[in-house]
């Protein structure tokens, strides 16, 4: 499994060859670059999950793992729900990806697909430094620990 | 026009005093323009924002419902509209809060006794957003038939931030169906502006972090979180972020600031506030939405395309 800042470098790398996915020269196909956008997705959930002690599960919800952990990441610690969209953002543009190989607009799909898994791993990489990202504005961690 | 949300009264926060100044200024001009009116809360205070929430949310849960009980004791309306996203949000919390927990009701009771003012109850007055304001009272057909200067050929990619639709309990409002806000997919900003003729383009990170809350404590993670956001929307094809928060409008510009000294990546997408966008495209100057008052600087970009 990589690191953190592997994903993170990967992930910048990936950027440039999103952008060759219309030229045809890009060294991956579309359909196994989001494939291995999941894949970093839940490396970067497994993190998070190791660093709070639990065994990240092999279960899948909706047909992905990534959201199986998203869902286990958030029990007893709401804030974490900050990222559930990412996630199935994530699954949309890869869902997309591969339905519609051919599409005119592969190259964006390709592009969102990567921007949300990056910002999915600098929030879940930022939570890891300072737990309280996103406790107190958007996932209002005392509302839900209240109610 | 629907005469729903007509007068409202209206609640600023202190942001929109501040860094948010230009937000103000093109809300009110707005408002104006489109014959809608609002009455500013006498002696507002802070809503608690998120420094007294960290603290004591039940302290910021009374600083809140004083806000909301000042409408419903002396104002002779029954909504109140905040175009801040975190004031919006912790309005909505106090209502929420004093409907559900008991305790919450007895601080917030026992503090404006000891405050000598009227309490609140839950249901006495209505929050909404200035999204859910121009939406609900003017619409998209009625934007449609004030637009004097069309912003088409504008790609926009709106950013709603997370404090909107976060945590959807506290919007029972939303996700009812067709025609009402959505808390995953939020589309008001989206409706409005193409009613004023803008392009909306896809941008999948309309309700992610940006660290807001974070700006000080961790600058880092903040400029990397709104780096992507910039970068995302410019991937997107977008001229402009489209922004409904101050905090969150302030946050992008000051990192993309920042983001080209410490990581020397320049992006050039600018970031205007919806009601500044709406304005120009109603016919009202940039001067009299406070266009100069915002850090990015969007001037170039709006005489190129005929707006200002």
């Amino acid at each position: 499994m990589n690191t953190l800042v592997e994903i993170e470098s990967r992930l910048l790398e990936m950027r440039q060859v999103a952008r060759q996915v219309s030229d045809g020269v890009a060294p991956q196909s579309p359909a196994a670059m989001t494939d291995e956008l999941l894949n970093l997705a839940e490396q970067v959930m497994t993190h998070w999950l190791r660093g709070k002690g639990s065994v990240p599960t092999k279960a899948k919800k909706e047909g992905f793992r990534l959201l199986a952990l998203q869902r286990q990441g958030s029990t007893g610690d709401p804030s974490f729900n900050a990222c559930r969209e990412s996630c199935r953002e994530l699954i949309y543009y890869h869902n997309l990806v591969h339905l519609e190989p051919e599409h005119p607009q592969i190259q964006i799909r390709v592009g969102m697909a990567r921007a949300v898994t990056q910002h999915l791993c600098l929030f879940i990489g930022g939570k890891m430094q300072d737990p309280e990202l996103g406790d107190f504005c958007c996932s209002s961690r005392p509302l839900h620990t209240a109610a | 026009m629907s005469e729903k949300y007509k007068t409202v009264a209206y609640y600023p926060g202190c942001a929109l005093e501040g860094t948010g100044h230009g937000y103000n200024r093109s809300t009110k001009a707005v408002g104006r323009k489109l014959g809608l009116d609002l009455i500013e809360i006498p002696n507002w205070n802070c809503c608690g924002a998120m420094e007294v929430k960290n603290i004591d949310p039940e302290l910021q849960n009374y600083l809140s419902a004083r806000n909301l009980a000042i409408v419903a004791e002396k104002m002779n309306v029954d909504t109140v509209m905040a175009p801040c996203n975190g004031c919006y949000h912790n309005l909505k919390k106090v209502e929420h809060d004093i409907a559900k927990k008991p305790k919450t009701q007895e601080v917030v009771d026992r503090l404006s006794q000891k405050a000598g003012h009227a309490t609140y109850q839950a249901g006495e007055v209505e929050t909404i957003h200035a999204l859910d304001w121009i939406k609900e009272a003017i619409g998209e057909e009625g934007i449609r038939e004030r637009v004097k200067n069309s912003l088409k050929g504008l790609k926009i990619a709106n950013y709603y931030g997370c404090m909107y639709t976060r945590p959807r309990n506290i919007f029972p409002e939303k996700d009812q169906g067709e025609g009402s806000e959505s808390t995953h997919n939020p589309h008001y900003m989206d409706d409005l502006l193409r009613a004023a003729g803008a392009e909306i383009v896809d941008y999948p990170l309309k309700t992610a972090c940006c660290g807001g809350a974070h700006t000080l404590a961790d600058s880092d993670t903040s400029t990397k979180l709104v780096l992507n956001l910039l970068q995302t929307a410019e991937d997107c094809g977008a001229d402009v972020i489209a922004t409904e928060c101050p905090t969150c409008h302030s946050g992008l510009e000051m990192h993309q600031i920042r983001a080209e000294k410490e990581h020397g990546i320049k992006t050039s997408v600018k970031m205007l506030y919806f009601t500044q966008l709406l304005g120009l495209a109603l016919g009202l100057s940039s001067r009299k939405l406070g266009i100069h008052e915002n850090v990015s600087d969007a001037s170039g970009l709006l005489k190129e395309r005929g707006l200002a």
